[in-house]
């Protein structure tokens, strides 16, 4: 059944704040048992850019972008124009601004339910600190039918280090632009079950990396993935680990292969820039066997590309970007709640197979927020015991292809850590058999290694198959639920590990489909030609990719399979 | 920890037979190394030697503790992280000149200024040996007898010392290679620091610059005590002729990271709950 839903985009001027509206309005939705998802959209300024808060208030967890919007509320409309195409309104929407003026011709196109209300004003009239954005939550809230005084108390408590005059004025505003009153009504989506928890997925890959173990991360500052690296910080002090900004994506890798030959789980985040310099240690890692783990905040691309924006551009750097021959692992979460999951995993892989993991993540699922009910724990795996022997061999070749880890300060194991290709024992060689038997055991030891049933999510049992990775999934998802009520029943593969590929599983997962559609966030087909050239598929194989910055669309999705005959 | 163990210099060696020229510089400093660590005591299993690419940074897997030859220019970074995730173990970095000061140069500067608790000891030949011969940032600038830069490298050569002060290391050595006992040392010294030591090893490449063995007559050793003034040190650093050895300067900081925060247990998602 089509998920119930209630879309309210709010745009202001970078700093106006109108990320804390729909924080703040979503986070009182949710304590009452309401689930939505915000999704936040930046210029590429710091401050005096434009920046949206973009909520999608549903009856389930499926979180897709919002295609469009119920309820628009922009605090000018200069800042509003410079996103005109990312924000559709549905006809007739209702439209509140803060701004008289002609209306830009995309609103006025939907013959829109305009109201003009002086917010900037009635801030200033009511309290001398007033600021326009709580008059505007005041407004939004009446309008949910969320309690003024619960608003109020949220702000309040994010407001707890400021001024009392600014959580005074800030509890004005909202009480006051809870009294204005306007002629229209907005059904809201049924409430669920309350105790959720409310997350970005940034917060949720760096939770499921510390639950998984980790004590170390090494950090250089990138847009959209600063803020994982953020919450670690806290979080680290917390557990006593050590967090250190590095001087550059070199240093983080590098720092992260070092403490992680100490023994210590480590990790760094990233996004597409990043992951490019961090290459050449991550071969490294590879082939000195030294366990990684690195989140790839995926962004616009190539080059500095669209920083703030979401795509899934990064899949062929992730799968190809090592020189040489370096099997590794590349996984994807599905959705906010499955960072923490998909992430944790990652961290055991990367620990138990002794090599480098990648983890796909987006600015999309990286830097929305959401309300999940509390997200499924990854539980950590087996992988077979390993007997060193008397003689201790580093890279001893075993039957799985794993070979005991020691660690400095571990008696009577010591060995040289070695990019240069080695023997059993880690001394350097260039020797044919020992390249052969090396590259076998590193390649070995990830395709013996049972990965269970994680591998994907698939749903369905229909003939037409949509197959996708990581964030796609809820596009794919929306787009299921589109064609199915249009009788049309489809099965989906959503996934979650992408490298090494678990050939057998996506054939069974694709046994008895008639045609696949393989979708995917970014212009060159990456996941399609990926899939391509490693397997055989028995039936008919099509590609819809979508370049970023405008999110995947579901409707559009199912139009395309529909339309195509698909 | 570090706990007192009767072993030899020898046995600090391990079986890997080392891959440089006869009459390298290096061969001094491992036995500098090894001499150094016979007399400290130091536990093998302790001990982490960690290197980027070059001749030089083939060392670790000639010496008989635990060893990590990483990619070219990167051993500063990955022996910080180590350190700084296990302060109980004795780390030395090690590398060459194009490693360190060129490729790995961000890295050197950064590790002066951050004062992570270990060694780092640059073994300096002036040149690329295991690339065949090529001007590395020490190279003089008139030195003509790479194909790559046949006219010299034209640039004025790095002054290794003056950067680490600039960039704020504490502790400042140098070494050569003719003199290992006064290597040994330093070394010594470099490890009983407690913050960031630097030691510039002066090591010379008979195959691809002979003249250096025309350094034994140039060195000097330092007789006057180490400097802990950095006013005066620069001074010294930017007139001198750089091959004066010895304990050059020593001004103790807090090295990084400072006191640590106490273990909470706490439950890290509780802010995530509604």
């Amino acid at each position: 059944m089509t998920q119930q839903q209630l879309s309210i985009a709010i745009t202001g001027a970078g700093g106006a704040g109108v990320i804390s509206v729909g924080e703040l309005l979503l986070q009182t939705w949710a304590a009452g048992g309401g689930r939505g998802l915000l999704r936040k959209a930046f210029g590429p300024q710091i401050r005096g850019g434009e920046s949206a808060a973009l909520l999608k208030l549903t009856d389930t967890e499926h979180y897709t972008p919002a295609d469009r919007y119920d309820l628009f509320l922009a605090f000018d409309w200069t800042n509003f124009n410079r996103f005109g195409d990312e924000i559709t309104l549905c006809p007739g929407a209702l439209v509140i601004c803060g701004e008289e003026g002609e209306l830009p011709p995309p609103v006025r196109a939907v013959d829109p339910d305009v109201h003009y209300l002086p917010l900037a004003d009635l801030a200033v009239d009511t309290h001398e600190e007033g600021r326009v954005n709580m008059i505007a939550l005041g407004l939004l809230g009446r309008l949910l039918g969320l309690a003024s005084a619960d608003l109020q108390s949220l702000a309040r408590n994010k407001l707890a280090a400021k001024p009392q005059a600014y959580q005074d004025a800030a509890a004005a505003c909202i009480e006051a632009g809870s009294q204005l009153s306007l002629p229209c009504q907005l059904a809201a989506p049924p409430l669920g079950e309350p105790g959720a928890w409310y997350l970005s997925g940034n917060q949720a890959a760096g939770l499921g990396a510390l639950e998984a173990g980790v004590r170390f991360v090494a950090a250089y500052p990138i847009t959209p993935a600063s803020d994982v690296l953020e919450w670690m910080a806290g979080g680290l002090e917390k557990l006593g680990g050590q967090l250190v900004q590095a001087e550059d994506e070199l240093a983080a890798i590098n720092m992260t292969l070092g403490a992680a030959f100490g023994g210590v789980p480590s990790f760094t985040a990233t996004s597409g820039p990043g992951l490019a310099l961090m290459t050449e240690s991550i071969g490294l890692a590879v082939a000195s066997e030294t366990p990684v783990t690195i989140l790839d905040v995926m962004r616009g691309g190539p080059s500095t590309g669209i920083p703030t924006k979401s795509e899934q551009s990064d899949l062929n750097i992730a799968l190809n970007g090592l020189h040489g021959d370096a099997p590794h692992l590349v996984l994807a979460p599905l959705d906010i709640a499955d960072c923490v999951y998909t992430s944790a995993w990652a961290v055991h892989l990367a620990q138990g197979l002794q090599t480098a993991a990648i983890v796909l993540s987006d600015q999309f699922i990286g830097q929305s927020t959401a309300v999940v009910t509390e997200p499924v724990r990854c539980p950590r795996p087996e992988f077979p015991a390993q007997d060193s022997g008397n003689d201790y061999l580093r890279y001893r070749l075993t039957e799985s292809g794993v070979s005991t880890l020691a660690a400095p300060g571990d008696a009577d194991q010591r060995f040289t850590a070695d990019g240069l290709e080695h023997n059993e024992r880690g001394t350097p060689s260039a020797r044919d058999d020992d390249h052969q038997k090396q590259l076998a055991k590193r390649a070995g030891k990830l395709n013996n290694h049972p990965f269970g049933d994680a591998w994907a999510r698939i749903d369905g049992t229909g003939e037409l198959a949509l197959l996708c990775f990581g964030s796609a999934w809820a596009a794919v998802t929306e787009a299921a639920t589109i064609l199915a009520d249009a009788g049309l029943s489809t099965r989906t593969v959503a996934l979650r590990l992408v490298a090494p590929l678990q050939h057998e599983r996506l054939a069974a997962a694709l046994a008895g489909c008639r045609r696949v559609v393989v979708v995917e966030q970014n212009h060159g087909a990456q996941l399609f030609h990926y899939l391509r050239g490693q397997m055989e598929f028995a039936v008919p194989v099509a590609s819809y990719s979508r370049a970023g910055p405008v999110p995947l669309n579901g409707r559009a999705i199912a139009d395309y399979m529909t339309a195509e005959g698909r | 920890m570090k706990q007192s163990v009767k072993v030899r210099a020898k046995d600090y060696k391990s079986e890997v037979k080392p891959i440089w020229c006869p009459g390298c510089g290096h061969f001094s400093v491992l036995n500098a190394i090894t001499k150094a660590f016979a007399g400290l005591g130091i536990a093998k299993d302790d001990t982490v030697l960690v290197s980027g690419i070059g001749c030089s940074s083939r060392l670790p897997a000639y010496v008989d503790s635990y060893g990590f030859h990483g990619v070219h220019g990167r051993g500063l970074a990955i022996a910080q992280g180590l350190k700084v995730a296990r302060p109980d173990l004795t780390v030395i970095a090690l590398g060459g000149d194009g490693d360190g000061f060129s490729i790995g140069g961000n890295h050197f500067l950064h590790a002066c200024r951050r004062n992570v608790n270990m060694t780092y000891i640059a073994m300096d030949n002036e040149v690329y040996g295991m690339t065949k011969g090529q001007a590395s940032p020490t190279t003089p600038a008139d030195w003509d007898h790479s194909k790559l830069t046949p006219h010299g490298p034209g640039v004025r050569p790095f002054k290794p010392a003056a950067l680490a002060l600039a960039a704020g290391a504490p502790w400042i050595a140098r070494g050569y290679s003719g003199n290992p006992n006064q290597m040994a040392g330093l070394i010594a010294a470099a490890i009983e620091h407690p913050g960031f030591s630097f030691l510039h090893v002066l090591s010379q490449c008979i195959t691809f610059c002979p003249e250096q063995t025309d350094w034994k007559s140039i060195v000097s050793e330092r007789s006057e005590p180490a400097l802990s003034d950095a006013d005066v040190a620069a001074s010294l650093f930017h007139h001198e002729d750089g091959f004066q050895t010895g304990l050059l300067y020593a001004a103790p900081r807090n090295s990084w990271p400072g006191p640590q925060a106490q273990v909470q247990s706490a439950d890290i998602s509780e802010g995530f709950r509604l």
